[in-house]
């Protein structure tokens, strides 16, 4: 707002002003159609049925709107030789992600703490080592995980994928955490330890109450991570723990008969939607500036 | 008796930098210590040594008797006021005040009790159910010295507690502090930068330069005998004035010759028979060069003196002169007749002066 007042000294000709703002709204509202639109081919295609599909145009609205596509596409499709739909697939998902999230988050929130606030010999490198494991290809894990999984005895099963996202995502949680808890005066720390509180005492009340608005962007972050990947869950899943993003893959490749785009847009979106749902609710959260006021100034 | 906290030899290096050096000091039951020092000569340093929150580089630390070298701060039962406060920012004025008894595991009534004592004490009841992010700087203060005072510690440590508070507020809080101290016998060390709370606060005074101790004692002790020049420019305002000065030897002692910009030199003579070297400064304060006329005692001594500056402060009127290249400050009374141009007579007491060495600034006498 400050800016734009400043600019106005200079270029107060309102006819100008109004002409930029407008300019503005066109340029920003020609990039959001232009996002929306897959988005929105997606959504008509489902409601239509294949007859509709095949005579009519891709951008037209449907005629005659029927939720037959989605109703195939969560209970009824086939991936491969099962019909289930997407239905058994969106829970695995389910199962994995919220673990998953929860796990990678907490750790990542000690970890975090740890080398932010309690400093020790060497807390630098093993943070930079963690850092660095952010940077790992995918591709180059997979071998190594599936023995550790084997060895483990968990390959193919829920657990394993939960333990393999979390140990993927550990370098991002502990890289926000850290980032955020260092700002956080140390002085703190101390007032609690002089309060008498120990380790965990001083994370629980003091710095988890604080971390409110990095939590969510870690939720948010790792809870899109799990859902969406697909080589993970296509790597070590097996007949029942396929996430949906393997589901989703299956249906739409399937080649059985005709080809439903209805029942693969309704499909689609059916697996997009609960990260559509994170970020709506839990951006709601994302309040900050929590320690304003815990220090002088 | 015991010591309630005794301090040997402590070293605290922040990497290769060496923050503290060599502190010794000790303070017995009741006492109540205040240092002082120079932004970043390491108060807040010591202060974190003695509760534990940093570790020491050598050099050995007992609380109450015990060996605390290594202790960790919960099990030093201290408590401490922080220069930034450190609330926590998520909990109330209340849940902050009584986080350190809840840990403790005191019991809910106990708890009530204190906190409404403390909140009275410090008058922040009315802010008890709002966050530290919605108070002024000097409401955040009170609330961290509310934090230690519910405590019953074996040694209080407070960081310039007092610092953002109002004049008046800072006037009630220290007698309030001072009545505290001698109600509970509490043990306290105390870092300020204000001249009057070390001087009306303190049983013993540490002063500090650069990590190291200048000198420990009484506060009259510092202010009338500072063991070095950077004592005697530190404490006390308007600082004591240091002349140069040349202490000529004769036959019934030493004279003292200060040099006057196009005027006769005064000169003064030493009654203790001090054995001076020829170049000393001489550390005059400003009360004890006064109106001739109103002030006169067996030690001391007049001259005739150009007035430079005259500055009323209400009850006193401060007279600037140069004398020995220096600006001088005289503490007269408010009804002086001392005027700016005019040459004023004014009298030194010699009874209480002090005199350094200019090349290592200690104390002569
Ligand atoms: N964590 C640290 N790492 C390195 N140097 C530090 C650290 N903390 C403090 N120092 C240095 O130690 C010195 C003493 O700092 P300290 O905070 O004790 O000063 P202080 O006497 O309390 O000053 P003030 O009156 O301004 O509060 C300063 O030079 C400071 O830069
Ligand atoms: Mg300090």
């Amino acid at each position: 707002m400050a800016d734009y007042s400043m600019h106005t000294v200079q270029n107060n000709n309102p006819i100008g002003k109004i002409a930029l703002r407008w300019g503005l709204y066109v340029m920003l509202g020609i990039f959001a159609v232009f996002y929306l639109m897959p988005f929105f081919v997606m959504l008509t295609t489902s409601l239509k049925s294949l007859d509709e599909i095949r005579t009519g145009d891709l951008i037209s609205l449907p005629r005659e709107v029927t939720l037959d596509a989605w109703r195939t596409a969560w209970s009824g499709a086939c991936t491969g030789i099962q019909c289930e739909g997407m239905r058994p697939y969106f829970w695995n998902s389910m199962l994995i992600a919220i673990p998953g999230v929860a796990i990678s988050t907490l750790l990542g929130a000690l970890n975090g703490y740890v080398v932010s606030q309690w400093k020790f010999r060497g807390a630098n490198i093993i943070f930079s080592l963690m850092l660095f494991g952010c940077f790992i290809p995918f591709q180059v894990v997979l071998l190594p995980m599936a023995r550790v999984l084997g060895m483990m005895g968990i390959a193919g099963t829920i657990p394993g994928l939960i333990f393999v996202h979390v140990i993927y995502g550990l370098g991002f949680t502990t890289l926000f955490f850290r980032n955020y808890y260092v700002s956080i005066p140390s002085e703190l720390t101390k007032a609690a330890k002089v309060d008498g509180a120990g380790f965990f005492r001083i994370f629980w009340s003091i710095f988890l109450p604080l971390s409110i608005p990095i939590i969510v962007v870690t939720v948010i972050w790792q809870f899109t991570q799990i859902w969406n990947d697909f080589l993970f869950g296509v790597s070590f899943s097996q007949a029942g723990t396929q996430p949906v993003t393997v589901a989703l893959n299956n249906i739409v490749n399937s080649t059985t008969g005709v080809k439903e785009y209805n029942v693969d847009m309704a499909a689609a979106i059916i697996a997009a939607l609960p990260t559509l749902l994170v970020y709506v609710v839990a951006g709601k959260y994302f309040v900050r500036g929590l320690t304003a006021g815990s220090v002088k100034g | 008796m015991s010591k309630i906290l005794e301090i040997n030899n402590l070293f605290k290096s922040y990497g290769p930098v060496e923050i503290l050096k060599d502190i010794n000091v000790s303070i017995d039951q009741g006492d109540f210590l205040v240092l002082v020092g120079p932004s970043g000569c390491g108060k807040s340093t010591l202060l974190n040594c003695i509760a534990g929150l940093e570790p020491i580089t050598s050099g050995n630390l007992s609380i109450g008797g015990q060996d605390m070298t290594t202790v960790s701060p919960k099990d030093r039962d201290i408590a401490m006021v922080f220069q930034s406060y450190a609330l926590y920012p998520t909990m109330t004025v209340a849940k902050n005040i009584t986080f350190g008894m809840k840990v403790r595991g005191v019991d809910q009534a106990t708890q009530d009790e204190k906190l409404a004592y403390v909140a009275q004490q410090l008058q922040i009841e009315p802010l008890l159910k709002r966050k530290p992010g919605q108070l002024s700087g000097g409401q955040r203060q009170r609330v961290a010295m509310g934090r230690a005072l519910v405590r019953d510690p074996k040694l209080f440590l407070f960081d310039e507690p007092l610092s953002n508070l109002d004049a008046k507020l800072r006037v009630e809080m220290r007698t309030e502090l001072k009545a505290l101290h001698q109600r509970l016998g509490a043990s306290m060390v105390y870092v300020t930068h204000d001249q009057i709370e070390a001087m009306t606060l303190a049983t013993k005074i540490v002063v500090m330069k650069g990590g190291i101790i200048q000198q420990i004692g009484t506060p009259a002790e510092i202010y009338n005998r500072p063991a070095n020049l950077f004592v005697a420019d530190f404490m006390g305002s308007p600082a004591m004035n240091l002349i140069p000065a040349k202490a000529v030897k004769n036959g019934k002692g030493t004279a003292i010759q200060i040099e006057r910009n196009g005027n006769t030199p005064i000169v003064l003579s030493d009654t203790k028979n001090l054995d001076l070297p020829e170049d000393v400064i001489l550390g005059v304060r400003p009360e004890d060069i006064s109106d001739a006329s109103l002030r006169a005692n067996n030690e001391t001594q007049e001259a005739d003196c150009v007035i430079e500056i005259v500055e009323p402060a209400g009850a006193d009127t401060f007279a600037v002169m140069e004398l020995g290249g220096k600006h001088v400050t005289a503490r007269l009374h408010s009804e002086t007749s001392a005027k700016a141009g005019e040459t004023q007579r004014l009298a030194f007491d010699l009874g209480k002066v002090s005199y350094f060495a200019p090349d290592t600034g200690k104390r002569l006498n």
